[in-house]
């Protein structure tokens, strides 16, 4: 049984990966840094200490205006993390374009991502659901190939989530929403963007807890050994 | 693993001189256009200067939006502000009668507004949002002269790039890019909700500059700036708040 060094991901596919898994994390850590200043949240136009809140979070803010209940205030960390925040989201948007422009043009998400047709029924469907639930061992052919519920996954994560995340992002620029006021109007009120740009980062950080638990499952070094050399030592014969 | 061919060697070659030239055009267009911002050095240079460009390209003559007298926020927020001054406690006690805002730098006519000055002139209101980059928000009226009349009165010349403008607390002073200096909606604001701006809101006279947060809204305005660069004022990276480890543009 001869082991194969066909190449499982494309030079492309793991440089995007990478550079958009390193900003996610840097927008992620500034992006809860800059919640640190004022970790409440409203619904709506405005919101400030003198206004109803939606919902604020436990923890010491690093204002002294912000009535958190704690006898302490957070040291300001706002410029560095907002600086590392926007261009950290320029990476991203950039980088992302480049996987989902190449990435439609040369195959790989109708290769790799779209699922086919006999997948999307309900009896297949529900057949991978149980396969998860049962937390079993992806199967040999699941290293060359995604499973349904995994394309389904990344659809919505490049096709639903980070567009919501960049767009909730930029509804609350008030440049921005000078050229495209109805980008923060349909959503309700420039609160309620902030809100939802919250709200969207837990659902991605959701999806990358579940992303990381399935690689351990699958084989945490296999996994790695892929996305980074982009070959897979699997024998080929029980594909 | 394939080997180099030529033709890749020469494919890449090209690609990578035609990427450079690319480049190097952006980067002298975007100078010539004012694209750049004063802070653009450093490690988060490309994308200060990524969002200023493309900002500036997408909204130099957009209008922040405007809200109806039914939003006006019940209790807007006063943010914190350092104790008042000797002077400032002095000017308080004359209701501002006293109180000057001076026009130099690029202008024919180098002089001293006062209040009553600036209420002379044509006069404006806007309700809009200030939004702090804290995350806080809200909506109030702000009356004033648009700070264009202001220049004109001075007689700004057209080489003018920048409009540096200082609190009389020495800490804060800002800058702004013609596109916002001359924008329709930056009042020289004397007035918030129908009536003097309270003390804590920046009174008697606060810049309010409404397409970005509110740090660039800076208040007790007492003097103005008009200068085609920005290299010798401070750090010369165009405003306090850089010095401070924040961005002087801050239309995000």
């Amino acid at each position: 049984m001869a082991e194969t060094v066909r190449s499982r991901h494309s030079l492309l596919v793991r440089l995007t990966h990478w550079i958009m898994a390193l900003a996610f994390l840097a927008l992620l850590v500034t992006g809860l840094e800059i919640v640190v200043s004022h970790p409440r949240f409203y619904w709506g136009e405005v919101g400030n200490v003198n206004t109803a809140v939606l919902f604020k979070i436990p923890i010491p803010a690093s204002r002294k205006l912000v009535p958190t209940g704690y006898g302490y205030v957070m040291p300001d960390q706002n410029g560095w993390s907002r600086y590392l925040h926007f261009q950290s989201a320029w990476i991203l948007v950039l980088t992302g374009l480049l996987y989902v422009g190449v990435g439609l043009f040369d195959g790989h998400f109708r290769r790799n991502v779209f699922p086919g047709r006999s997948d999307v029924s309900p009896k297949s469907l529900l057949a991978s659901l149980l396969q998860h639930l049962k937390f079993a061992r992806p199967g040999a052919h699941e290293a060359w190939s995604y499973n349904v519920l995994q394309r389904l996954a990344y659809l919505v994560v490049i096709f639903i989530l980070f567009p919501m995340i960049i767009w909730t992002g930029l509804a609350m620029s008030p440049s921005f929403v000078s050229a495209f006021p109805a980008a923060v109007n349909v959503l309700g009120g420039q609160q309620s963007a902030r809100t939802l740009h919250f709200v969207f980062t837990w659902v991605l950080v959701l999806f990358l807890v579940v992303h990381l638990l399935m690689i351990f499952l699958a084989g945490f070094w296999s996994r790695m050994r892929a996305m980074i050399t982009g070959r897979v030592a699997e024998p080929l014969e029980r594909v | 693993m394939s080997t180099l061919s030529r033709r890749k060697l020469i494919t890449a070659g090209v690609a990578a001189a035609a990427g450079a030239t690319g480049l190097a055009v952006a980067a002298k267009l975007a100078g010539r256009y004012g694209l750049i911002p004063p802070d653009s050095g450093g490690v988060y240079g490309p994308g200060e200067t990524l969002t200023y460009a493309v900002q500036r390209l997408l909204t130099r003559h957009s209008m922040a939006r405007e809200f109806s007298r039914s939003q006006i926020s019940a209790k807007p927020l006063m943010n914190e502000v350092d104790p008042p001054s000797d002077e400032f406690k002095r000017l308080q006690e004359g209701r501002f009668a006293d109180w000057r805002v001076a026009v130099d730098g690029m202008v024919a006519q180098p002089r001293s507004f006062t209040l009553a000055e600036l209420k002379s002139y044509p006069q404006r209101s806007h309700i809009t949002m200030i939004q702090c980059e804290e995350g806080w928000s809200y909506i109030a009226e702000w009356i004033g002269a648009p700070l264009s009349h202001v220049l004109e009165v001075a007689g700004a010349l057209p080489q003018a790039r920048y409009v540096v403008y200082r609190s009389i607390q020495p800490d804060w002073w800002e800058s702004i890019d013609m596109a916002d200096a001359l924008h329709p909606q930056t009042l020289l604001a004397y007035g918030m909700n129908g009536d003097e701006i309270p003390v804590g809101f920046g009174g008697p006279l606060r810049l309010r500059v409404t397409r970005q947060v509110g740090y660039k809204s800076v208040k007790y305005i007492t003097r103005i700036t008009v200068t085609d660069s920005l290299k010798q004022f401070g750090k010369g990276l165009g405003s306090a708040s850089p010095e401070a480890g924040y961005a002087w543009y801050a239309g995000i």
